[in-house]
């Protein structure tokens, strides 16, 4: 194993008189949108700011004018959900030209975006499993079903939010927050909850929308889907029923591995074996 | 990062002082991407990794000579040859690139 040090460049070091780290700490906790930003090489190397949506930039880098065009930059970054390193002239210079004669600020963009949310409709026993492989990798989870009995706190205590409701009402109020990133897994298996659930589902940006059921089940919910006018190529397009990679799963657990993997690769464009996409029996 | 947070606010109370280690960048295949943080305290404890374990006793190593000397902050960058990766049962023979700072923010 070999290392190196970056040449350590004279530094005048800035004395930072904003605590970023409880700022940071906080908005991390509460899932808002924030970054870091730190110079990790040039001029005043070590210096930070912290950035978010909404909020004026605490901390400097140095330099009024890098800071705008950092912070700036930093905005767009934790849009996109991305860390990064970017360089700079120590005046915040971005062309190659105005780059020549300087000095290079390389800068850390450390964005921490809030976590993916799955919505699992269905209080099942396939939903305590989900819940818990979904929370495993991060998500934010919210399990509905618009039974009382089996909506309950006590059976999913690893979901962040469990909501007795119907689909549609919950879609109305919440589905504009669902985006690329997030996932609805309908579980409940009976066309009173899926055919809203799934309409529902298709109003919105949400990236994965996977449906349990049956080969036979999936051929009924179409014609059921038809019925209310879900019948285009682009929105049956969008589901993945029955929901999951061909991976042989059983049990609740391993079913929750197969739908997160479908996830995964959905959102990576990788081809996995999906089972839409074969046919024959779904358990070996 | 977020999964250091309670561990760092302690560490914090406690008025320890605090190194952090963050993955800036990496070159081939790495095992973990850029963002992945780990804290080293004054005693020696850790926590959050930047690897996959195998150079995170090295990171311990910089991070309280950092501590304990001249607290400036640097970059490190870490890589191994094939064989090496062998030899501490690697695989993936890439390099990454740490900015080491002591937490003072």
């Amino acid at each position: 194993m070999w290392r190196h040090y970056s040449s350590l460049l004279a530094t005048t070091h800035l004395v930072i008189d904003v605590s970023l780290y409880p700022l940071f700490a906080q908005r991390t906790r509460e899932n808002k949108p924030v970054a870091l930003v730190t110079v990790i090489d040039g001029p005043n190397i070590g210096a930070m700011m912290l950035i978010a949506p909404g909020m004026d930039a605490q901390g400097t880098l140095g330099d009024s004018e890098l800071d705008r065009v950092v912070a700036r930059d930093t905005i767009g970054e934790i849009e996109a959900g991305c860390t990064s390193v970017r360089h700079y002239g120590p005046n915040g210079q971005i062309t190659p030209e105005d780059l020549l004669d300087t000095p290079t600020v390389r800068v850390f963009i450390d964005a921490f975006s809030p976590p993916p949310v799955m919505w699992i409709f269905g209080a099942v026993d396939f939903t305590a499993a989900l819940a818990r492989v979904a929370k495993v990798l991060g998500y934010y989870v919210v399990v509905c079903d618009a039974r009382e009995v089996f909506a309950t706190r006590r059976r999913f205590p690893m979901a962040d939010e469990v909501l007795v409701s119907w689909p549609a009402p919950l879609l109305a109020s919440r589905g504009s927050d669902l985006g690329p990133r997030d996932a609805v897994c309908i579980l409940t298996h009976d066309p009173k909850f899926d055919v809203p659930a799934i309409q529902g589902s298709l109003a919105t940006q949400v990236g994965y929308i996977g449906v349990m059921g049956s080969r036979k089940t999936h051929a009924k919910r179409l014609e059921r889907l038809a019925e209310v006018g879900v019948h285009e190529a682009k929105d049956l397009d969008r589901l993945l029923s029955p929901i999951g990679l061909d991976i042989g799963a059983r049990t609740p657990e391993e079913t929750a591995i197969s739908i997160c993997s479908e996830i995964i690769a959905r959102r990576t464009g990788r081809h996995a074996p999906s089972l839409r996409d074969s046919s024959g029996p779904i358990h070996p | 990062m977020r999964d250091l947070l309670n561990d760092i606010d302690r560490w914090k109370s406690e008025g320890k002082r605090i190194a952090l280690a963050r993955v800036v960048d990496i070159e081939g295949s790495g095992p973990r991407d850029p963002g992945a943080a780990m804290a080293v305290n004054q005693d020696g404890e850790v926590v959050g990794s930047v690897s996959g374990g195998c150079v995170e006793g090295a990171v311990v190593a910089e991070a309280l000579g950092m501590l304990n000397g001249d607290n400036q902050p640097r970059l490190v960058t870490f890589g191994y040859s094939d064989d090496e990766a062998f030899a501490v049962g690697l695989t993936c023979g890439g390099i990454i690139h740490l900015f080491l700072q002591p937490l003072t923010w």
